[in-house]
């Protein structure tokens, strides 16, 4: 610490006769405008962390309106203001607005930016083995537009009319109309400013990945060599560069209808008996283009999450990944499938029910790569010798989330039970379990997995065992309830049931639900408290604390901007030589050649030993310019 | 906190397409999503009914032969910095940045047209979402001229030559591709109006 000290403080006057060695780099281009793709993760890291404790804390809110609808939340006053109202009750517009921005943050801040942003940067250079991305500028930009679009974000939320409130799809007309409700107005048009911004953040990061696991790779990297939580990323930032600029179109045309006078998505309108002047558009166009991003969003949240599982559990059962090339291969189908699915969320839109049938059916393939990839994590853990780290608790817990609410998936991708079930809590219910939860699971575990190559130290075992059992189990007492809500018939997005009379059955099963959500996001706090204090008292990590095989632990405990010191480590076998019958240890690091594991080799590995011998004759060309 | 880090510059497999250039693909994928969203929403929209039919500005014509011609002098620019023929590269590149400008200003002059047909960015979407092409197009197209004047700076500080031609290889991509691009968008508006 006394050295860093000194740096900040010499760090302008280093600065002069500093060319390239980021040793002497001074405060703010080490920790602020760094172009290190680690402190960039961290960065992106601190800012989800941010974000998914306002995220979270929204829902809790509108979760005490709904389980509790007579209470009086006074007590709010002082943090919401005027959003209470003078009985002590939770504004009915400001609870749209909480729903809203709960979807949006969580949806795009926390499970894409703070997700992927967080270990495909972190992850990419060090497990290719490349000094950094391929330009460390544009990722650094990534992250501040990131940042830019965060502060505006959260500047909607303290705006005289609240911030936007038409649900993170954002339909018009009720998007498009000022006047239609508080929320459209200027905090719609934040919202549509913030994720324009949010896009060209995603789409700098984007490239910024695919490029680097095509043109980085170290020596001897193949793509059938590559681990699985990079081929994860990699799909991911393809899925993510086809899709955001089709929401870009989207939010463009919305913002020329609010704004502009255009007539896009508006038609034949009366308010107040009053026509609007917009005629000839189509609300549903904006569906079709929402939805043909949104429906990838989904994937773009969860394919991290399914790699960054695979990873872990194959290291923690100290086994090989079962079938390799079928996860591969399942990544492909979903990421492909992915795009001709978007119209299954729009069943209820009154479109041709031949048209439907063919998006179900498209649908319910999904189902078959879904399912390879959970039985390949299944068949990996069977008898193996599992470690229970959290990190693999987390993962396990992913898997069982991905299974439960995958299968409620089949129910919904049917158009005939999606007229029953559409816009229900059982909607609710699916897509917080397998893509919410399962993907914020993904995330906590790779945080457990990552902490010792991030900061250098050992997060708290212990605590992270509490934090597991609180969390798997909190979630599933908030959103398996949630599924006989969605079947009784109780929409989505209402503020209180208690003047319906057909739903008055299940105030206790909410009262119930929201109890256990208050806990669940209570336990987050051990993992907050977890993860600060062993940012610096924690543990010291040793080199390879999990015993892994893939790159990162080849580097120091606290790798410096070039990751490597020396050469980087060449690869010569794939990432899962765990437990290898005849090897010393039940570890065989990537870096390890086969000439130096005769013990262990198989035959056709034993041939390659002399290609390995050809690949280190190679003299090759160091300049980059083609 | 971290340790100091001697890097040792080892060789490096030459790769098959420069990293940025990669990157430059990457983006060409990104703005084609983005056209690709834009005129399926326009044949969504059509076949929605409720359609006006629009006939297209005449200069519409006469600017897509400028930015033709403009892609012919880029590639002799290419050409040319191959062969170290560096008069003929700023030349050509200068008549290039002079034919995407009045591109850009030919298109300026079609909105008028368009006005003057009564056809105006308000109203009926058919009409919005010519503007909307054009616009979206002469932005990049915007960003394309800042490119060109990029290369052509470099072309007079002699960094442009047969030994560095990533620089104007990368722009003569970008320039191709917007062009291309709105020879797209013209055909499609022509057979769609």
């Amino acid at each position: 610490m006394a050295t860093e000290h000194q740096l900040e403080g010499n760090g302008v006057s280093h600065d002069d006769h500093d060319h390239d060695h980021d040793h002497h780099q001074s405060f703010v281009s080490k920790y602020i405008f760094s172009t290190d793709h680690k402190t960039i993760a961290k960065q992106f890291l601190i800012t989800g962390i941010f974000w998914a404790i306002i995220g979270g804390a929204m829902s809790i809110i509108f979760r005490l309106q709904l389980g509790f609808p007579n209470s009086n939340v006074g007590w709010l006053k002082p943090l919401l203001g005027q959003w209470i109202t003078e009985e002590g009750k939770i504004d009915p517009e400001f609870y749209l607005a909480l729903v809203t921005m709960h979807g949006t943050i969580m949806v795009f801040f926390v499970l894409t930016a703070g997700l992927s942003g967080t270990f495909s940067n972190f992850l990419i250079p060090l497990q290719v083995g490349a000094r950094d991305m391929a330009s460390g500028f544009m990722n650094m930009l990534s992250y501040w537009f990131f940042f830019l679009s965060s502060v505006i974000m959260m500047s909607s939320l303290f705006i005289q009319t609240g911030p936007a409130s038409g649900s993170w799809v954002v339909y018009p007309p009720l998007s498009a109309l000022p006047q239609a409700m508080k929320g459209s107005e200027l905090g719609m048009t934040l919202w549509l400013v913030s994720m324009a911004i949010f896009i060209v953040s995603s789409l700098l990061g984007g490239i910024n990945y695919i490029t680097t696991v095509i043109n980085l790779r170290t020596k001897g990297m193949t793509f059938s060599k590559l681990p699985l939580t990079i081929w994860a990323f990699f799909l991911t930032a393809v899925i993510g560069l086809l899709s955001f600029p089709v929401l870009f179109s989207a939010a463009l045309l919305l913002v020329f209808d609010r704004s502009f006078g255009t007539s896009f998505y508006l038609s034949d309108i009366y308010i107040g008996g009053e026509a609007l002047p917009n005629t000839g558009g189509s609300a549903l166009l904006f569906q079709h283009l929402f939805w043909f991003l949104g429906h990838p969003e989904v994937y773009i949240v969860l394919l991290p999450a399914l790699g960054i599982t695979s990873e872990i559990i194959a290291t923690n059962s100290r086994k090989p990944i079962f079938g390799y090339r079928a996860m591969v291969g399942s990544l492909f189908g979903i990421s492909i499938l992915s795009f001709v699915v978007w119209a299954h969320h729009m069943f209820v839109t009154g479109m041709n029910p031949f048209l439907g049938s063919i998006f179900m059916f498209l649908t319910l393939i999904i189902a078959v790569p879904s399912a390879v990839k959970v039985f390949n994590y299944i068949t990996t853990l069977w008898k193996g010798n599992i470690v229970f780290t959290p990190g693999m608790l987390f993962s396990i817990g992913l898997v069982s989330l991905f299974i439960s609410g995958g299968v409620t998936g089949i129910y919904l991708g049917n158009s005939a039970i999606d007229i029953q079930l559409h816009d229900t809590y059982f909607v609710v219910a699916h897509f917080h379990l397998v893509m919410g939860s399962a993907s914020f699971f993904g995330m906590v575990a790779g945080v457990y997995h990552w902490f010792p190559k991030m900061f250098g130290r050992m997060m708290d075992e212990k605590l992270g065992y509490v934090h597991f059992w609180f969390t798997f189990v909190g979630v599933y007492l908030v959103f398996f309830p949630m599924h006989y809500i969605g079947i009784a018939g109780f929409p989505r997005r209402y503020y209180s049931f208690t003047n319906f009379d057909a739903f008055q059955s299940f105030t206790d099963l909410n009262m119930f639900v929201s109890v256990a959500a208050i806990i669940t996001f209570g336990a987050q706090f051990i993992f907050l408290f977890n993860f600060f204090y062993s940012m610096f008292k924690g543990r010291r990590a040793t080199l390879n604390p999990w015993k892994s095989n893939t790159l990162e632990w080849t580097t120091p405990i606290n790798p410096g901007h070039g990751n490597w010191p020396g050469e980087i480590p060449a690869v010569y076998r794939w990432p899962y030589d765990y437990s290898k019958p005849g090897a010393e240890d039940d570890f065989i690091p990537q870096h390890i050649p086969f000439s130096a594991t005769p013990e262990s080799n198989l035959p056709h590995e034993n041939e390659l030993i002399a290609e390995e011998k050809e690949e280190e004759g190679i003299v090759v060309d160091e300049t980059k310019e083609s | 906190m971290n340790q100091h880090i001697d890097m040792k510059n080892e060789p490096v497999r030459p790769l098959s397409m420069h990293p940025q250039r990669f990157a430059l693909w990457l983006f060409i994928v990104s703005i084609v999503m983005i056209f690709a969203a834009m005129t399926s929403a326009y044949i969504v929209k059509k076949s929605d009914g409720d359609w006006v039919d629009i006939i297209l500005p005449q200069s519409f014509w006469l600017n897509t032969i400028v930015l033709v011609a403009s892609s012919v002098t880029m590639h002799m620019a290419y050409i040319a910095a191959k062969r170290n023929n560096l008069n003929l590269v700023k030349i050509a590149m200068t008549i290039t940045t002079i034919l995407g400008l009045s591109f850009l200003v030919g298109q300026y002059v079609s909105w008028g047209e368009l006005a003057a047909m009564d056809v105006h960015f308000e109203g009926k979407p058919a009409g919005s979402f010519i503007y909307v092409f054009t616009g979206l197009h002469g932005f990049h197209l915007i960003s394309g001229v800042v490119f060109l004047i990029i290369v052509l700076v470099a072309t007079f500080r002699f960094k442009v030559h047969s030994k560095s031609m990533n620089l104007i290889g990368m722009c003569a991509t970008y320039w191709h591709f917007l062009d291309g691009l709105w020879v797209y968008l013209f055909i499609f508006l022509l057979l769609n109006h």
